[in-house]
């Protein structure tokens, strides 16, 4: 359809009445890439997003999208196009008129904007539903309406603002994995803003996660999983335990945590402490422990070492892990 | 709820509508079922068409005057509630704002009336000062007692009314649409005709039926503000009833409430008001 474009950020500032949303970032995102937004809420993110869009202006700084600096151009001539958290969806418009509005506005006669917009349902599988206004919608169509909207002038980026948030979970899976289809079908820049870590593993090339109106760290998901840089990506990303050793904080993956018979010998760290919570997972037991010094902490047992061993809640415990598998924290 | 609907509306319309077929003399009215209240308004007026009789001309008038402050009521009503919802961003401005536009009902609708006198007499401000900026050499008579200075007063009266429905329709736009509209490149006036205005429908509907019901039975406002020489259907009503023809007062009224009626039914069509309120 169109051509996929990169996206850059240079010192990018914004800043409302009384705080700094966003602090100054510096982001390449290449062309084609699926990249995740993702942070708390207040991070920054969605106004990142927006600034990208030209729904907010940068207060300093450029936004380039392929060769073209694009930070003082209005939302339609940056070949951006937004899908809106909640969808934002004309409600007295049907789906076909709703997909065939942009085309509208740039005058293209009824009959050649509603080909086009039926074409997008087709690609949407909304084909069915084109007559309808979108109040008779579920809330996954009307995802797909929106996505169809967004995509009809062929954008170069599709910004998409927290997309999955409003679905139910079985719905939102089943949607995370259209919207990765469509992306590589497609082919252009997906930028996706989210506060869920597992929708931002599961989807994205690139993860850039922000914090306090400044990137944490940036890379795809498998560096950020297995290297995160502080203790608050360690946190945020989930999975991982923070550790005191010594006078800095190390970060290690639950499932690389071992147990140690009580009475064993160990020659690498450990630790040792009390069982205070026992979740089953499906697909390995969830076992939450506070160490004598204090430390919160959880390891993954898979279900046949826990059988060897069963735990209950107060058993005293000895974990360990490799060093090798324990990461720094700056 | 339903007691008082049928008290204070319902058997008094019944009631108008039975004493509309009454006949009467010059002093009783007299039990019967007879058009003579229809009939006798329209005296003469079949065999002189296509001039316009008196009445057929009053409520053409009417309607026309109607039709005059609905549009300007609608312009400014739009405008202002346009504003307030959109380019005002405090809350407590936008309160501040729509306190002020109830200023014209804080007096009496006579005090009110009586206000434009010293403004638009023959000696009065707006043309002492014309004169006096050399742009007219004698007093501008249309300004008072006539069809401008009953436009002006009753647009002055009512716009308020055609504000609050539209400015609530407006509060109810989720802003994020005019965000998306802007997304996909709609200029200004785009997302105005485009957007807002199809999503203020009920409002502007609601505002137009207050307008239109307000302004086709008024007398008072017209018959002060047009120095007694432009007659309307409420004008003809008031006549009838001071001459105690009670019959011929309830047969224009149900007139009138027929065309009101009438007007409301279409715009009615054009949007569901039921289901926005």
């Amino acid at each position: 359809m169109s051509l996929a474009s990169s996206v850059e950020l240079i010192n990018v500032t914004k800043q409302f009445q009384n705080s700094v949303a966003v602090d100054a970032i510096d982001l390449q995102i290449a062309a084609g890439t699926y990249c995740c937004l993702l942070g708390p809420s207040g991070c920054g993110k969605t106004t990142t997003l927006r600034m990208i869009a030209g729904h907010e202006a940068a207060t300093s700084g450029d936004i380039i999208l392929g060769a073209q600096n694009v930070t003082d151009l209005p939302p339609a001539k940056r070949g951006t196009a937004m899908m809106f958290q909640s969808y934002a969806l004309f409600p007295h418009l049907t789906v076909i008129n709703n997909v065939a509005f942009a085309l509208k506005m740039r005058g293209v006669a009824k009959s050649d904007r509603l080909e086009k917009a039926a074409k997008l349902l087709h690609l949407v599988d909304m084909s069915p539903y084109a007559e309808r206004l979108p109040a008779q919608l579920s809330g996954g169509q009307q995802q797909r309406v929106a996505l169809a909207r967004a995509l009809i002038t062929e954008p170069q980026v599709l910004l998409l603002d927290e997309p999955l948030s409003a679905l139910d979970p079985f719905l939102r899976i089943r949607m995370r994995a259209e919207l990765k289809r469509l992306q590589r079908e497609l082919g252009i820049t997906f930028i996706h803003v989210t506060h869920g870590q597992d929708e931002a593993m599961a989807l994205a090339d690139k993860i850039v996660l922000m914090n306090n109106g400044k990137i944490a760290q940036v890379g795809s998901p498998r560096d950020v999983y297995n290297a995160p840089r502080s203790e608050f990506v360690a946190r945020f990303i989930g999975g991982h335990n923070v550790l005191m050793s010594g006078t800095k904080n190390i970060a290690v993956r639950f499932d690389q945590m071992k147990l140690l018979g009580s009475k064993a010998k160990t020659k690498g760290p450990s630790l040792s402490g009390h069982v205070s919570e026992i979740e089953y997972q499906g697909n390995a037991f969830h076992v939450s422990m506070k160490s004598d010094d204090g430390q919160e902490l959880a390891l993954h047992l898979a279900e046949a070492e826990f059988d060897a061993a069963p735990l209950d809640v107060g058993s005293l415990i000895i974990t360990t892990w490799d060093p090798a598998s324990a990461h720094a924290l700056g | 709820m339903a007691l008082a609907f049928t008290i204070f509306f319902v058997i008094p319309l019944v009631f108008v509508i039975i004493v509309s077929f009454w006949d009467y003399n010059e002093y009783q009215m007299i039990p019967a079922f007879v058009f003579r209240g229809y009939v006798e308004s329209f005296e003469g007026c079949y065999t002189r068409l296509p001039e316009l009789c008196t009445i057929l001309a009053t409520y053409l008038k009417t309607v026309k005057l109607c039709f005059i402050v609905w549009l300007i009521t609608l312009l400014i009503g739009f405008t202002v509630a346009y504003f307030l919802a959109f380019h005002v961003k405090s809350k407590t401005w936008q309160i501040a704002l729509s306190l002020l536009c109830t200023i014209p009902f804080w007096t009496s609708n006579v005090i009110r009336m009586i206000a434009w006198i010293p403004l638009l007499g023959r000696n009065g401000l707006v043309n002492s000062a014309l004169i006096d900026m050399g742009l007219v050499t004698s007093p501008i008579e249309w300004l008072l007692y006539s069809e401008f200075s009953i436009v002006l007063a009753l647009v002055h009266l009512f716009t308020f009314f055609m504000i609050v429905p539209i400015f609530n329709s407006m509060m109810r736009i989720d802003k994020r649409l005019i965000e998306a509209a802007y997304d996909a490149g709609a200029t200004g006036w785009q997302t105005l005709w485009n957007v807002i205005i199809p999503l203020c429908k009920p409002g502007i509907v609601i505002g137009s039926i207050f307008v239109i019901t307000i302004v086709m039975g008024d007398f008072i406002t017209i018959g002060v503000m047009g120095g007694q020489q432009v007659a309307a259907a409420g004008k003809i009503i008031e006549v009838r009833l001071n001459a105690l023809q009670f019959p011929a007062a309830a047969a224009n009224a149900v007139i009138l409430l027929g065309i009101t009626f009438l007007i409301i039914t279409m715009l009615n069509k054009l949007v569901d008001v039921r289901k926005e309120l």
